[in-house]
């Protein structure tokens, strides 16, 4: 196995482009359980560590870019306000020592459906910047996600950054877990509010092969808040709220849990998220 | 290194004794990552050995093709069933278990071939390169038709199989043992005349309560995966280097596999991450020594995390139906229970399982009537054996839950029916056998329920605090949904081994003059598995021998058997030999002093002790220190040494049809009060409270005894919240500590722990086996403060969330 270690972004595209079987590995959080485990021998590591741009974020055109080798703990600690949703996220993944290592750019990359940020990324309609040496482009991650463990990245391109839309409202992360710390999610839920856009958005994990968006749901809701007042919503309204994001989800019976159960947390995640957002929004907290 | 000089008062006891809480020997080690592992060991030219399993629970072994396996290079050895010098089977108490597998595999994860070369990839690269030829059988997988079906397929022929006519095997049955007492004494063997006595009695209850109950297959989840070191020697033995519960025990199954006299193979204790049980059996020892002997070149072994799930006995599961019957003012009447463990693919500790799991199947309780049947089968699952609490453990989770099903039908408090039918010294269990030493069972139940209870949610600095929420920081709920409840939990938990097992221990222990001072020496081959054994031989030997300076050898075969690191008993049996053998070393210094003029006459030995390095009389005070009665060792001086058995008093086996005898050693009970906090819409708890009241007859080491009920309290809040080894047609779903979930610290309550010392005449020190009661206790303590807060019967363990909000699974 070829071990390369690029020290910028162009070296590691030239990298990625002459090895388009190489696996790229940052935190190694993931990789290196699968190298470990014997569930892989990828021909080549590209190792992205030392790629000083991939750790970087700060504002970029009025959102924030977010480079995809910023630890979960430098988001936990920095993107509290900036990007809440994703903040949440990034405090339920795992333990200490793997926030310090693992990454946005990881969990994009490995693209498991109980990846804990996906949720968020999708419910903030987040974009994925995705480079070779063709060129950078940029993804929506409501597109990015395309079949289980499938993405929009192609074999020769990197994953480099995530831009996070500035909140303009609420914003909600839950995950099941069962034990209370260090654990993949059973299923998970993201919920932002768009005050200025009136929209809802919104993100599933581990509820179907990819995470997933619960459109129906978000559309509904977009409908019926009042995006004036902010009153809370008829008991009605949330009781469809949770049932809509309950019905898109497609979960597996697996040895985290079973499909009815993930349904049917999903849709109390739904209407709990809900209401703190409603709070929140009336607080006008964003 | 500083030297240090103290002036020891003659009056003043040694310190770092019994009943002090002196540093572990191997404490900084472990705590600074510096501790050696058995996964550490290295030596020069050592080759790797690696496993092939099974990748099937049930299949005909047509053919090993091993050609291109060897064609690897660095690749040293390839053997398979064919390669076993000796005998081709072993096993703890039933030798079953093949050491490679020969004709059928039984269990998914059965080795089946074991290589060893150069690198440990190269090893596993040629292992991919072995081909198996099987044949697919259908798993056995359900222990209910196991043990009942008699057209159920065998896991054994039965002419392959050692005869224990004691056991009352049939089929896949390893091991049947019926209780039978009061009425039900006279009705044995007939089931029409028992289910008479039934109707009778329970016309007679005023509340009958009657559950089936389930408990998950546990793992002993130890850190330190199965590793050793086998380094062949020049007199055609070996020398293993190993992390196990029991030199001994291991060198009498590897010495016959490997075709060799016992003396030619010598065992040492390796570090040891960890047992709970899951060290009894054997793993890759003799695949360690074949590959060793064959190749001339020391093989190491170290499993990873997957292969450790399949490498590892586990906690028996157990499916269960109970039927108690109850007075109006809530006394038994009568209990009946039938308990079937599944053994999985080989015997292990089935048997012994089974006898704990029936002797104890009812608990402590005062029953007229009992009526108990445990079975241990074979299936194609998972090899089960011993886990911390053994058997008692499953009847613990069913007894209780019924106890409590049958306070609430008669409204009473959960502790108030405890103790109207608690057991006290006097009683007898249904084995017929008398509780002989203290058991103040009703007024621990009365203290764990009085202890201070942890503040409502409500008083809280700030109760929507994640971190205190089920759920913790992954945020869903603010208090949402969030109910609390209580609930308590007893168990009785044999200690030492039973059933006519005479697991006794042996200690060597030297005293000699080194530098002026007096040093002891204690040798035992008993495993210090982190429980902290270590600790407490150095603290006998201080408290009986007045000597400071202790140094304790490593554990090794070169002395007597020290029996098992297991059933709460090496502070008993391996603290009781180190205590003998410090008598035999104390009463050959007060001979010598004697010899030497040095003991004034009238003075008996009862008088003298030895104490601050000095021989020491009541009531002449000091007669002299330890070093000028001895003399230097490195110049002639006088070397005291004893080796000593101790054994306990003998027990025997249940008959096999009433299942009455004396087959315990010792009893230990704990008692836990469980505060939760569960969110009822997602079915997610947090244990606020873990609390505890445990009588150790004495204590030995005040903070390891607390690490020892926070650990066992702990590893029952698992099993009642978390931990199961999912088995689905007979293949285990989560082996990794990804999906097998153990608690981690934000699980973990605080814990009260209320100690009481009640001695047992019969001991040593009158001292109690502490390491499993709390294992019992904390499982059914928890479910019953989930119930509690969600009236949800939950008769699995672990509960799932699924249950608590009641999604059929």
């Amino acid at each position: 196995m070829e071990f390369l270690s690029p020290s910028t972004v162009e070296e590691a595209l030239e990298a990625k482009h002459a090895h388009p079987d190489g696996v790229p590995i940052m935190g190694g959080t993931d990789v290196m359980v699968e190298l470990n485990f014997d569930k892989r021998r990828p021909p080549a590591l590209i190792d992205l560590s030392r790629v000083a741009e991939l750790s970087e974020w700060g504002p970029d055109d009025g959102r924030i870019r977010l480079g995809a080798g910023v630890s979960y703990t430098r988001i936990v600690e920095g993107l509290g306000a900036g990007a809440p949703a994703l903040a949440k996220a990034a405090r339920t993944v795992a333990s200490p020592q793997i926030r310090n290592r693992g990454t946005v750019g990881g969990n994009l990359g490995g693209a498991s459906p109980a990846g804990d940020t996906h949720p968020a990324l999708l419910a903030t309609d987040a974009v994925v910047e995705l480079a070779s040496v063709r060129g950078r482009r940029k993804v929506p991650a409501r597109e990015f996600y395309l079949s289980l463990r499938e993405t929009a990245c192609r074999s020769d391109e990197l994953i480099t950054a995530v831009l996070l839309p500035e909140p303009t409202g609420p914003q909600q992360f839950a995950k099941i877990g069962t034990r209370n710390a260090m654990v993949i999610a059973v299923t998970s839920f993201s919920l932002a509010l768009d005050r200025e856009r009136r929209a809802v958005g919104t993100g599933l994990g581990a509820a179907a092969p990819t995470p997933v968006r619960a459109e129906t749901a978000e559309e509904f809701l977009a409908e019926e808040f009042d995006w004036e007042g902010g009153s809370s919503p008829s008991e009605a309204v949330v009781r469809r709220f949770g049932d809509l994001v309950a019905s898109a989800a497609r979960p597996i019976d697996d040895q985290r849990g079973s499909a009815a159960y993930r349904k049917h947390a999903l849709s109390v995640m739904a209407r709990r998220a809900l209401s703190w957002s409603v709070t929140e929004y009336r607080k006008g907290a964003a | 290194m500083a030297a240090t000089t103290r002036v020891t008062d003659l009056s003043s006891t040694t310190r770092d004794g019994v009943g002090t809480s002196p540093r572990r020997p191997d404490g900084t080690l472990k705590v600074t990552g510096e501790f050696a592992y058995s996964s550490d060991m290295w030596m020069e030219d050592m080759l790797w050995g690696a496993s092939l399993r099974s990748p099937h629970p049930h299949a005909r072994i047509l053919g090993i093709d091993i050609t291109e396996a060897l064609k690897v290079a660095g690749v040293q050895a390839v053997l398979t069933h064919e390669d076993v010098p000796g005998e081709k089977r072993y096993g703890l108490e039933y030798q079953d278990q093949p050491v490679l597998a020969f004709d059928k595999v039984r269990y998914k994860g059965e080795p089946v071939a074991v290589v060893a070369a150069d690198h440990p990839e190269t090893a596993r690269r040629a292992m991919e390169r072995i081909r198996v030829d099987y044949e697919v059988l259908e798993p056995v997988s359900d222990s209910r038709q196991a043990a009942m079906d008699p057209d159920c397929p065998l896991v054994h022929e039965p002419h392959e199989l050692p005869h224990h006519p004691e056991y009352n095997p049939r089929g896949n049955r390893l091991r049947y043992q019926p209780i039978r007492t009061g009425e039900f004494s006279g009705t044995a063997g007939s089931a029409e005349r028992e289910n008479g006595v039934l109707e009778r009695l329970r016309a007679e209850a005023a509340a009958v309560v009657t559950t089936e109950y389930e408990v998950g297959m546990q793992d002993q989840a130890f850190l330190g995966p199965e590793s050793g070191l086998a380094v062949p020697a020049e007199d055609g033995g070996v020398d293993l280097y190993v992390a196990t519960q029991w030199l001994h025990v291991d060198q009498r199954q590897i010495a016959p596999a490997l075709g060799l006299d016992q003396e030619q193979v010598r065992l040492t204790l390796a570090g040891v991450g960890g047992a709970f049980g899951a060290r009894e059996d054997l793993s890759m020892q003799i695949h360690a020594c074949m590959l060793a002997l064959h190749t001339g070149k020391p093989v190491k072994f170290v499993y990873n995390r997957e292969e450790s799930f399949y490498g590892h006995v586990h906690r028996h599961p157990a499916k269960m139906r109970y039927e108690h019957g109850a007075t109006a003012d809530g006394r038994l009447l009568y209990a009946a229970g039938e308990v079937i463990v599944d053994g999985g693919a080989y015997a292990s500790a089935t048997p012994a399982v089974v006898g704990v799991a029936s002797s104890l199947g009812l608990g402590p309780y005062e029953i007229p009537n009992a009526l108990m049947d445990a079975y241990g089968v074979y299936t194609t699952n998972p090899p089960c054996g011993a886990m911390r609490g053994f058997g008692a453990v499953q009847a613990c989770f069913a007894y209780e839950s019924q106890m409590d099903k049958l306070a609430a039908e008669l409204g009473l408090h959960p502790v108030e029916i405890r103790v109207r039918n608690a057991m006290s010294q006097g009683s007898k269990v249904i084995t017929g056998q008398e509780i002989d030493m203290p058991l103040p069972m009703a007024e621990m139940l009365e203290r764990c329920r009085d202890l201070p209870m942890p503040p409502e949610r409500a008083q809280l600095s700030d109760p929507s605090d994640q971190r205190t929420l089920p759920g913790g920081v992954a945020g869903t709920t603010r208090g949402e949904g969030v109910v609390r409840g209580v609930g308590y939990g007893v168990g009785l938990k044999n200690l030492c081994f039973s059933e006519g097992f005479d697991d006794y221990s042996t200690a060597r222990v030297r005293m000699e003059v080194v530098g002026g001072e007096p040093v002891v020496l204690v040798h035992t081959a008993a495993a210090e598995v982190g429980q902290g054994l270590v600790t407490v031989k150095g603290q006998i030997a201080r408290t009986e021998l007045g000597v400071e300076k202790v140094v304790i050898a490593p554990s090794d075969t070169q002395v007597g058997s020290a029996g098992s690191s297991s059933a709460s008993r090496q502070s008993y049996m391996t603290g009781g030999a180190v205590k003998v053998a410090c008598a035999s070393v104390r009463d050959e210094v007060f001979s010598l002093a004697r010899s030497k003029g040095l003991v004034p006459d009238g003075i008996e030995d009862t008088d003298l002790s030895l104490s601050g390095g000095k021989v020491v009389s009541a009531t002449a005070g000091a007669l002299v220190a330890l070093p000028d009665l001895l003399g230097e060792a490195a110049e002639g001086g006088a070397v005291v040494e004893h080796t000593r058995e101790f054994h306990h008093r003998p027990t025997e086996m249940l008959d096999p049809e009433l299942g009455q005898g004396d087959s315990h050693t010792q009893f230990g009970m704990c008692v836990h009060r469980a505060v939760v906090d569960v969110d009822v819409d997602l079915g997610l708890v947090k244990v606020v409270a873990l609390d505890a009241v445990q009588d150790v007859g004495k204590v030995m080491h005040p903070q390891q005894l607390a690490g020892q009920i926070q650990g066992g309290s702990t590893q029952g809040l698992g099993l009642a919240l978390m931990e199961e080894v999912q088995v689905e047609a007979s293949e285990i779903r989560n082996p990794s500590f990804t999906d097998y979930l153990i608690p981690t610290i934000l699980d973990t309550p605080p814990m009260r722990i209320d100690v009481l010392e009640r001695p047992d005449p019969h001991a040593p020190y009158g001292l109690r086996g502490a390491g499993e009661p709390p294992t019992l206790s904390s499982t059914p303590a928890i479910v019953a403060a989930v119930r509690d807060a969600t009236g949800r019967p939950l008769t699995h363990a672990p509960v799932r969330p699924e249950d608590i909000v009641g999604i059929e699974v």
